[in-house]
């Protein structure tokens, strides 16, 4: 049984990492549940996907303290959903930081050491450069995939099937660059 | 074959499989993508309705002319279309005809949390409730059988959970139903207290043989473990939240909540240690199986609100505590960067205009910086609403209307007909998006496109006001703040309803990659922070720009009162 939970802010991919998962799943003839949310929040809020894979799964939702790994596309997000781990859960967290509405207007401050808060809280965290690395790759857009490539490397998924789990999601013309942000995650975390 | 689908998607298709020939639908979180999918299907009828009322007479209408019918919304669209709910619960149907209706619990993209199993028991139509895709697809060929079987509509209830879940499903062909044909039966069809009369006594036949018949239906069942055990009763996702939190119990799973196999639930209670009812929102499997006599426990031990969790089970029977969340700021939905509602609502705020809004992307208008909207109940009430405004107060106060282009067409124009009979002088502003935004980029009537995605007659918005008797209207660009700004000046000096119509594509629909906003010589004045525009933060010398949002839409440079803020220009 293995339970990601994939958090990050509204527009940054996660619905798409989550359906990889899935096919992830389907192609080593797993059970799978996948459970997100659509509508108002995906308009610059919080959004958080979750992806079950196992023998036979019941709840398409993780529970907190039930996550084997969080994936956050974003630092705030990874604060926000850190308590879902398990004791000894791992922590991918995307080095990066954007502020929400709040901490712009100045009604709230970005609180300042989310990593070391992080590090402490959580002991296996890592983090990413996925943004940089997806720019690299040739857009930005590929984070999540990114992020996948990670995954992949620290929970020993095996490589070539979550390569065409990839290739079985994102549209063809935008494979080489995917693939090559996948790579980079792996090789990175 | 086996494929892993979106709980929505699984009802289309088990609509597919049922041999469904139409199906009308008004989009709505989480119910919308159940219309979209089927639409992509060979062979079938699919369109966006401008209500859910529309919808479901339009399912009524193709299931007595004798096609199987569906028709889908989210649980405030029950709502609207209760009215030809209660009805055809009398009339029965054709052709089978099935209704999805999607709760929102814990109200992740709704105004309320409303319970739709109480339309199901008060209309006297059978509810089905599926707990996941797989389920879903099926109780939906379930629901076409047994609305045929007893020429009754069928409701289907999903849960946000449930509906925007991904499960795998086992792929059936689709079956061949043939068209019935339509026969003229006034006494079953034409309901007026005559013939009503004699199918209220329909009714309650087939409420009670559906009563009995439910009791041996497969999809209510027991899962019996330890007679020295608690007994869960449970439907929907809270049926797989249970399996999770406590995979030894006993478990009774209710597939229809309405009728309730009540027989079914007695039996169980004597097999079981004691029963616990576990269900989100309201008290109804509880409230139900006391009044039949059954000892059970429910909402003594689990609220009304938001909805239930696999750790919620687990606390309550002593297998886990929550874990500690960091206090982290919150990060709440925002006006997309460039979006076109944004400077109507500044110059809103700005002229301290009391705003009747409504329900859209555009009620985001009510969060700080811009805080303009000052009410948002339902589809449709600004206009209502603001009337009301003006005739409390003898047209003194000092309010104005703001509506979506999807949302007018939804219920906003009868609000408006009623403001130009009843001489409000009301100044309603639709925010003209071209598009229903919120759900997801929906057609709808004055877009130019159907569902199935071929070009449509465009309803035009100022010939329809104009119809309503409207003679005060004015056509603004949304991006232009000041013209926005003397329009808004304009309709609310005047005695007349006026309204203003303001244009700009949702900047979401527009991909192309398009000129940025620099920033020069920025004096740090603070007033384009006022727009709340994600691409724009204070930096150290004044405002940045964030250019991967940035869509040049000049709406910070027109609001600039220093001219510091311009598009980079070309090459
Ligand atoms: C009765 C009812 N049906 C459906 C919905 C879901 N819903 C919320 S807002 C909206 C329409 C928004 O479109 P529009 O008015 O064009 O505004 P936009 O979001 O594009 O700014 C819909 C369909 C609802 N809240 N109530």
């Amino acid at each position: 049984m293995m339970n990601v939970l994939i958090a990050g802010v509204g527009g940054q991919g996660t619905l798409l990492a989550s359906r990889v998962l899935g096919k992830y799943a389907m192609l080593c003839g797993k059970d799978c549940k996948l459970s997100e949310i659509h509508g108002m929040s995906q308009r610059g809020g919080s959004v958080v996907t979750h992806v079950r894979i196992g023998e036979k799964i019941h709840s398409p939702v993780i529970w907190e303290g039930g996550a084997d790994v969080v994936i956050a596309f974003e630092a705030l997000e990874a604060a926000r959903t850190a308590h879902y781990l398990k004791p000894e859960g791992i922590l991918l967290v995307n080095d990066e930081e954007i502020l929400p509405m709040p901490c712009i207007t100045g009604a709230a401050e970005y609180p300042k050491n989310v990593k070391e808060r992080l590090s402490l809280r959580v002991k296996h965290t890592h983090f990413i450069k996925a943004q940089e690395a997806a720019v690299e790759a040739g857009s930005g857009k590929a984070t999540n995939i990114v992020m996948l490539g990670a995954l992949c490397k620290l929970f020993a998924f095996d490589k070539d099937v979550m390569k065409r789990a990839v290739e079985a999601c994102v549209p063809a013309k935008f494979l080489q660059l995917n693939l090559a942000a996948f790579e980079l995650g792996y090789e990175r975390v | 074959m086996k494929e892993l689908m979106l709980t929505n998607q699984a009802i289309a298709r088990g609509a597919y499989e049922a041999g469904v020939r139409v199906l009308s639908a008004y989009p709505g979180t989480p119910s919308t993508e159940i219309a979209e999918n089927f639409a992509k299907l060979d062979g079938v009828y699919a369109e966006w309705a401008p209500n859910e009322k529309v919808a479901v007479e339009v399912a009524i209408g193709a299931s007595v002319a004798g096609a199987r019918a569906m028709a889908c919304m989210k649980h405030v669209g029950l709502n609207v279309a209760a009215d030809p709910l209660f009805t055809v619960a009398y009339t029965g149907v054709g052709g089978g005809l099935v209704i999805v209706v999607a709760d929102d619990p814990g109200m992740h993209s709704s105004q309320n949390e409303q319970d739709s199993r109480y339309y199901a028991r008060s209309a006297h139509v059978p509810m089905l409730e599926p707990s996941d895709a797989n389920e879903a697809k099926e109780f939906v060929k379930i629901a076409y059988e047994l609305s045929e079987k007893f020429d009754t509509p069928v409701l289907i209830r999903e849960t946000t959970r449930v509906a925007h879940s991904h499960g795998f499903v086992d792929l059936q062909d689709r079956a061949e139903v043939e068209l019935k044909k339509y026969e003229k039966a006034p006494q079953k069809y034409v309901m007026m207290p005559a013939n009503a009369i004699k199918r209220h006594v329909v009714v309650e036949e087939r409420d009670n043989a559906l009563s009995a018949y439910v009791n041996d239906m497969a999809i209510n069942r027991e899962e019996l473990t330890d007679k020295n055990e608690v007994g869960i009763v449970c439907s929907g996702a809270v049926y797989q939240y249970v399996k999770e939190a406590l995979p030894n119990a006993n478990v009774f799973k209710i597939g229809t909540a309405y009728p309730l196999p009540m027989s079914a639930l007695k039996a169980f209670s004597t097999k079981v240690k004691e029963v616990i009812v576990i269900e989100e929102l309201e008290p109804y499997i509880e409230d139900a199986m006391k009044a039949a006599g059954i000892a059970c426990h429910g909402k003594d031990l689990f609220s009304l609100q938001g909805e239930i969790s696999v750790l919620k089970i687990m606390e309550k029977f002593g297998g886990a505590s929550a874990p500690e969340a960091e206090k982290v700021p919150a990060r709440p939905p925002v006006m997309c960067a460039g979006c076109p509602h944004r400077g109507v609502f500044y110059v809103l705020n700005k002229l301290k205009l009391t705003v009747n809004g409504d329900i859209g992307c555009y009620t985001l208008g009510a969060v700080p910086p811009l805080s303009a909207v000052d009410t948002c109940v339902c589809m449709g009430a600004s206009v209502g609403m603001a009337h009301g405004f003006k005739k409390a107060t003898d047209g003194a106060s000092n309010n104005v209307a703001v509506i979506g282009d999807s949302t007018f067409l939804h219920s906003g124009v009868t609000g408006l007909i009623n403001a130009v009979y009843n001489e409000s002088g009301i100044t309603l502003i639709i925010l003209d998006n071209s598009t229903t935004g919120m759900t997801g980029h929906q057609q709808h009537p004055a877009t130019g496109k159907n569902l199935m995605g071929a070009p449509a007659p465009v309803v035009l918005l100022d010939e329809l006001c104009k119809a309503c008797g409207v003679k005060d209207l004015q056509i603004v660009d949304a991006y232009d703040v000041k013209a926005v700004e003397k329009a808004v000046k304009a309709a609310t000096a005047s005695k007349e309803v006026s309204v203003i119509i303001a244009q700009r594509p949702c900047a979401l629909l527009d991909k192309s990659s398009k000129p940025k906003m620099q920033v020069q010589n920025c004096r740090n004045c603070g007033v384009c922070m006022r727009l709340g525009c994600p691409a724009i933060s204070v930096g150290e010398n004044g405002v940045k720009i964030d250019a991967s949002q940035c869509t040049g839409c000049e709406v910070c440079a027109n609001v600039c009162p220093f001219g510091a803020l311009s598009l980079v220009k070309e090459g």
